[in-house]
């Protein structure tokens, strides 16, 4: 090496290293910002789209419920409530399992579709890609079915050999059905968007008794 | 030119890093459950490796000797956080497929080991060609490999399904089949392909 290990050469050259370096990322940074966030946005659009009926609007709001905030997307047309695209996530078998699931305002889910997840391939991972798993969220009814896996007595049919996706697939279903039922039917005014103990333990009673409403 | 051409295609063969180096075993094992899944994989990483190949045989004669590692690093993590950028922003969804992986190209020993071992001794353009000849070395063991156990784990090639919907042998998706078709390529990879 032609320099020498001295302070004041080291010093000089990682400065200028992470100088140049940290230059280079900001300009990239700036550069692929827009498309970054199309993507990102395109994607969301995408499995809105895909578990809604058609809308031309979107809202992006926050809700809280049982003390888990939920991001969902409220979908209008015309000016009209069409349903609520909740993101809903749960621990899968491998990791988070995260969904995008729609729900009519009358409490009827309309359709799911899985955002991210890290389940085993060929097994849990059939979540997103199994037909027959898929279509069964399709006007899946709270009021009239239960939101379990048959093992546990009730009314989905898990994918064979994946029952713990197939529970968390569930429970995150569950999750944006509560998420609705506490948008469409506050306990009481501000308790879709502020936490309070007692609207939780009102939730909790409700996520038991499915057919209460 | 011919040395140029040599130093590709030792890449390729003589120092394939997958088979005969035994470098970057994790990434390997790791995202090789489609056949797909490694080709981006080993592109991702060709990418990283001939861009840092070249900026470090550039700077390298600047670089005191003490502190070459930190200042290598710093240029590798900034080519890979590019990479991720422009997966990003580009290509979202194999981004999200291979995951964790990219970031930790930062720390795979072919990127760092070239730089080591060759960039830093070499000019810029034999650099460059090294860089190429290992990275599509990589990427081609990844190929390969992503291929058989797609094969065997899924029963599809290149994500076209032709055993009609059935379930394939899940082992080889999972990761012992990882393990058990590195180890069968490696033994069919030093029979037939390597020769001093």
């Amino acid at each position: 090496m032609a320099v020498q290990s001295n302070l004041k050469n080291m010093a000089a050259v990682l400065t200028l290293t992470c100088l140049l370096c940290s230059a280079v990322l900001g300009g990239a940074y700036a550069l692929t910002k827009a498309p970054i966030d199309a993507a990102a946005r395109e994607k969301t659009d995408k499995a809105i789209g895909q578990v809604l009926p058609a809308f031309d609007e979107t809202s992006y709001e926050v809700a809280t419920v049982d003390g888990k905030t939920y991001p969902y997307y409220k979908a209008l047309r015309g000016g009209d409530l069409v349903g609520y695209a909740v993101e809903s996530t749960t621990i899968g078998f491998g990791g988070n399992l995260s969904l995008m699931v729609g729900i009519t305002p009358d409490g009827v889910v309309y359709n799911t579709s899985v955002l991210s997840h890290s389940e085993t391939p060929g097994l849990g991972a059939k979540c997103a890609s199994d037909a027959k798993f898929m279509a069964q969220w399709k006007g899946f009814d709270p009021s009239s079915k239960i939101l379990t896996v048959k093992k546990d007595g009730g009314d989905v049919d898990a994918i064979t050999a994946s029952t713990i996706t197939s529970r968390a697939y569930a429970l995150a279903v569950q999750q944006a059905v509560d998420v609705v039922k506490a948008l469409e039917d506050p306990v009481e005014p501000g308790v879709t968007e502020t936490t309070e103990a007692e609207g939780q333990v009102e939730k909790s009673q409700t996520q038991e008794d499915p057919s209460h409403e | 030119m011919s040395n140029k051409l040599k130093l590709i295609t030792d890449g390729l063969a003589k120092n394939n890093p997958t088979f005969v180096l035994l470098l970057g075993m994790c990434p390997t094992l790791a995202t090789t459950t489609s056949a797909v899944n490694g080709l981006s994989m080993g592109l991702a990483t060709l990418f990283v490796l001939v861009l840092s190949n070249m900026a470090i045989s550039a700077i390298a004669p600047a670089v005191p000797d003490k502190v070459h590692i930190p200042v290598y690093i710093v240029v590798i993590a900034t080519f890979v956080t590019l990479l991720q950028f422009l997966m990003q922003a580009y290509t979202p969804a194999v981004y999200e497929t291979l995951g964790l992986f990219i970031p930790l190209i930062v720390v795979n020993c072919i990127v760092l080991g070239r730089a080591e071992a060759f960039a830093s001794k070499n000019g810029v353009l034999a650099s460059a060609c090294d860089g190429l000849g290992v990275g599509l070395g990589f990427t081609a063991s990844l190929t390969v490999l992503g291929l058989v156990r797609e094969i065997f784990g899924s029963g599809s090639v290149f994500g076209w399904n032709f055993i009609g919907g059935h379930d394939g042998m899940l082992a080889f998706v999972m990761a012992p089949g990882a393990f058990i078709c590195l180890g069968y390529l490696m033994v069919l990879f030093n029979k037939f392909i390597k020769k001093d």
